[in-house]
């Protein structure tokens, strides 16, 4: 069993369901074989640096997984036949590079927190208004 | 008579003593073990205007690192993370 980590770009003509059902397409693909997805991360609609066959942005998805080296074909021959699939790569973690998706989705998810609780913040407007208003109060006391 | 003189090379201002600071791997002095391909905005650092990939000679990076560079530069190119060629990057 070795840890893999895969990024697709999908055409940009695609809908969101349309970009949401391609993406389980290749997720099953991959529970079918006996993989266990480890994380997975939509990047959105992206600028690509260069185009690629006409096109000047594309919708990134990166999936990390768990599974044999027999299932990296399988996948690939998927992504090969799927025309929506525009540009692809899949290669094998290594030690480092598995440490370093450890971490990063532990920043990542801190950051997803902290991106709620601040949109929960938000929402309840009046109380963030009133803290600071206290604070100063607090200092002279 | 001149010959004695010529070998004799006059400066006006004091010549500075050559005082280039040493070159280091970044990589091994902040202990970073993996480069990622996914973040494009570091890897431009490694990186001339045109996009190429600079010689170790002159970001000091040590050879492991180097070649992990070249990787992942090599991996953002391929998903248009980062330019094949261009002008001006920067």
């Amino acid at each position: 069993m070795n840890k893999y980590e895969t990024v697709f770009i999908l055409t940009p003509v695609l809908s969101d369901d349309q970009m949401k059902e391609t993406v389980e397409k290749f997720k099953k693909v991959l529970t079918d074989n006996g993989c266990t997805i480890e994380n997975e991360e939509n990047w959105g609609l992206r600028k690509l640096a260069y185009p690629i066959e006409n096109k000047n942005t594309g919708f990134y998805n990166l999936i990390e997984f768990e599974g044999e080296a027999t299932i990296v074909d399988k996948l690939e021959t998927a992504y090969r036949r799927d025309e929506k699939v525009i540009r692809f790569l899949t290669f094998r973690l290594d030690k480092y590079a598995a440490e370093y998706a450890v971490k990063r989705r532990a920043v990542r998810k801190a950051k997803q927190e902290e991106r709620a609780a601040a949109e929960a913040a938000e929402k309840e407007a009046p109380v963030v208004a009133e803290a600071p208003a206290e604070a100063p109060e607090n200092e002279e006391a | 008579m001149r010959p004695n003189n010529q070998g004799e090379i006059r400066y006006l201002t004091p010549l500075s003593v050559d005082t280039r600071k040493k070159k280091y791997c970044r990589f091994k002095r902040s202990g970073i073990k993996y480069i990622d391909y996914k973040d494009p905005e570091f890897l431009k650092k490694f990186l001339n205007e045109q996009g190429k990939i600079l010689p170790r000679r002159i970001t000091g990076t040590s050879l492991k690192f180097q070649r992990r560079v070249a990787k992942a530069v090599k991996r953002a190119r391929h998903l248009a993370l980062l330019p094949y060629v261009t002008d001006l990057m920067k």
